[in-house]
């Protein structure tokens, strides 16, 4: 009975059979994965294998249709949520593509964002300095240029701007469960250092993140508890720190037999 | 019998008087002369003033309404309507009978009560609170010399200026709804700055609210001596709901040397329920002339409102170097048509104009817009830059551009550009996956596609304009 209680305490997210599909296409056909509090879980594969479409899947993208399992958030079955419920339970994404939108700015995005977030927790909305604080703390934790956040939500950003910008929505939101998807790719080994910075400040005991990644370099900056291989939409191994290593000799198709 | 209801009524006419009980103002409807002659009558108005209505209403009994807008205009019964302070026939008794559709509304912009009932159509005995606000307002003005008071009171105290600069920038045989509008009139605004003031406030119509009844038939007129600015504000962000279906103001502006005139609108008119009916036909006339050197006008509109909205904020630019500018953003939702634009007449030497139109579609609506540039042969040096863009909420809605450019000098440089763009899911699931749910998305991104235009707008105005443009907009996507 003890053994029970704590289990369900220090488990955040559990991923059962989880199969999803697009346009009629199946995508994940049969995901397993449980994540507890304070773990960093990566996730690898080729091309193609579904890793993104998990990220998807689990913030609600309605692009993608559940057609069997389940996904329990703490304790909550979080497929019967909204995206933007989704994200007020925690649950935040770092876009492997990040959107732009025009005129509007990252201050009264992320402004927002905030509010809404603290909506759906019952809070009151955050105070003008209270934001601007906490705008100038995170601007610094992720060593992000002022100019940015004056400009429209990844308007004209570089590459590089757009994925930093992600982890300060990151940082300003302060999520439960992180999903970075492939927040690496494309940044030169300073910004994955900034990045990766970012991540790791922002551990806790009572967070967790899910890395998407191609590269194990990601790794050494990030050090994850779990690496996960996702190959045809299942998961086929699942290993510690030193599995990334060896997929980085190997590659993927010894695996794939 | 019939005598002594005769009688009945003029004893009542004469009982109350014509400002202060407007439910006892009969007059039945039609239109004809002699009904144009009693308007005049009842308002004390100079011979003049009676000539020119008559003039007017002959010239519209020969035109016909015009048909080359877009838009699709049920027939209108003219002699349905009653051309004087119309008898509120079906006003609410009390807020319960109102549209708890546009009560909701009222709730989220945070209309005062007292506001709600006058908005809504329900008579009101209460004396306002912007009464006495009104009073210290006025006499502020007038130390400076700036006049501003309702058409009426400007025929009675001021006719010298009325009479100099009515109908001078829009005739009465303009247009057909400019005709009617000239014949039957009911009041509306006039400013005078005299020269050299700089009016230290913003000129609101939100002060002259509870002139009931005005709306129909409106006539502004505002003039800006030399060296003068203002900056006149019209409309309210609230719904008006108003059981006159059909809506045709005119609006006119003077600017002189050296003037600049800033006018700035949010209309938001009742545009009917959700399946198209009832809502409010608006048909405007607007221009300014820039009469003198170096006389600058700008208009910029908020156009959420009305069933049927045909409007064409226009410009002369007579005097050399001066120059217009022209910012819309126009929303329509559900079944509504918008029919807007402008035109920029460039007549004097190194005249410039700028348009800058953001049309929003949503719904099964339909919202064009039409502008012309025109270059005349003398106007050295013109310039024009234009900027037309659409912006499509769902597949079944249409967005139209109709430029019309007419380059009649050579050293003219006229620029065009539009764009047509639409709110995609990929933005609406990133605000969402922020916390940020689909209809404040949306206002945020049509908020921020609007942003330069609201951002011309006075303050105040440009905060209760973006809570308008998302509530105008609420379950459009999704």
């Amino acid at each position: 009975m003890y053994f029970s209680t704590r289990l369900l305490v220090c488990i955040m997210l559990e991923i059962k059979n989880l199969h999803a599909s697009v346009n009629g296409k199946e995508i994940l056909k049969g995901v397993d994965l449980t994540v507890k509090k304070g773990e960093i879980h990566a996730i690898m594969g080729p091309n193609g294998s579904g890793k993104s479409t998990l990220a998807s899947v689990i913030t609600g993208n309605p692009t993608f249709e559940v057609t069997k399992g389940n996904v329990i958030y703490e304790g909550i079955d979080l497929l019967e949520l909204d995206p933007e419920e989704r994200a007020g339970a925690g649950i935040f994404l770092s876009f492997q593509y990040p959107i732009e939108i025009p005129g509007v700015s990252m201050v009264n995005f992320m402004r927002a964002a905030i509010n809404a977030q603290r909506k759906y927790r019952d809070e009151e909305p955050i105070s003008a300095t209270e934001f601007l604080r906490l705008m100038r703390e995170k601007k610094e934790l992720v060593e992000m240029d002022t100019q940015l956040t004056n400009r429209s939500v990844n308007e004209g950003f570089s590459g590089g701007e757009k994925k930093r910008n992600e982890i300060f929505q990151m940082a300003m939101l302060e999520p439960k469960l992180a999903i970075l998807d492939e927040t690496d790719s494309g940044l030169d080994i300073d910004a994955l250092r900034v990045v990766a910075n970012g991540v790791n400040k922002l551990k806790s005991n009572e967070n967790a993140s899910i890395v998407i990644t191609h590269y194990q370099r990601l790794l050494d900056y990030i050090v994850p508890d779990y690496v996960h291989v996702l190959h045809d939409g299942k998961i086929i191994k699942t290993g510690d720190k030193s599995l990334a290593l060896e997929l980085e000799e190997k590659g993927y198709d010894w695996l794939k037999k | 019998m019939s005598d002594e209801i005769l009688y009945e009524v003029t004893q009542n006419e004469y009982k109350y008087g014509f400002t202060t009980d407007i439910e006892t103002e009969i007059i039945p409807p039609g239109i004809n002369e002699d009904v144009i002659r009693l308007i005049s009558k009842k308002k004390n108005e100079p011979e003049w003033l009676l000539d020119f209505r008559l003039k007017a209403y002959r010239h519209w009994t020969t035109m016909e309404m015009p048909d080359w807008a877009y838009l699709k205009i049920p027939p209108i019964d003219y002699q349905a309507i009653s051309y004087f302070a119309a008898p509120r026939k079906n006003a609410p008794k009390s807020l319960d009978e109102v549209d708890p559709e546009l009560l909701k509304t009222f709730e989220k912009l945070g209309i005062p009560l007292e506001e709600q009932k006058i908005l809504s159509g329900m008579a009101v005995d209460a004396v306002m609170d912007s009464v006495s606000v009104k009073t210290t307002f006025r006499e502020n003005l007038a130390e400076l010399g700036i006049i501003f008071c309702s058409f009426s009171e400007a025929v009675q105290e001021h006719p010298d200026l009325v009479q100099k600069y009515m109908a001078t920038v829009v005739p009465y045989a303009d247009n057909y709804f400019a005709a009617l509008n000239s014949a039957v009139f009911s009041d509306g605004s006039f400013v005078y700055i005299p020269k050299g003031v700089r009016c230290p406030m913003e000129l609101s119509t939100y002060f002259r609210i509870n002139a009931a009844n005005t709306g129909q038939f409106e006539r502004t007129l505002i003039i800006a001596e030399e060296g003068s600015y203002v900056s006149y504000l019209e409309g309210c962000t609230a719904p008006m709901r108003d059981e006159n279906q059909l809506h045709a103001a005119i609006v006119e502006i003077v600017v002189m040397k050296d003037a600049e005139v800033k006018y700035s609108t949010v209309q938001n008119w009742y545009p009917g329920d959700k399946d198209g009916s009832g809502g409010v036909y608006n048909f405007v006339t607007k221009r300014g002339i820039c009469k003198g050197e170096n006389s600058r006008l700008s208009w910029t509109q908020v156009e959420t409102g009305s069933a049927i909205t045909w409007k064409y904020p226009s410009c002369i630019l007579l005097g050399d170097n001066s120059s217009a500018e022209f910012y819309s953003v126009a929303v329509t939702n559900n079944h509504q048509q918008a029919d807007t634009g402008t035109k920029m007449i460039h007549i004097g030497k190194n005249t410039s104009s700028h348009i800058l139109s953001k049309g929003i579609s949503a719904g099964v609506s339909n919202n064009s817009y039409r502008g012309l540039v025109k270059i005349n042969p003398k106007a050295e040096n013109a310039r024009n830059f234009s900027q037309c863009d659409s912006m499509l909420l769902g597949d079944k809605c249409g967005a139209h551009t109709f430029p019309y450019m007419e380059v009649n000098n050579d050293t003219a440089i006229v620029e065009h550009e539009a764009t047509t763009s639409k709110i995609s899911e990929d933005q609406i699931f990133y605000c969402n996956q922020r916390g940020i749910d689909t209809e404040t998305a949306v206002g945020l991104i049509v908020n921020g596609y609007a942003k330069e235009v609201l951002n011309k707008l006075p303050m105040e105005f440009a905060v209760e304009a973006q809570k308008l443009l998302q509530i105008t907009l609420e379950g459009s996507v999704g």
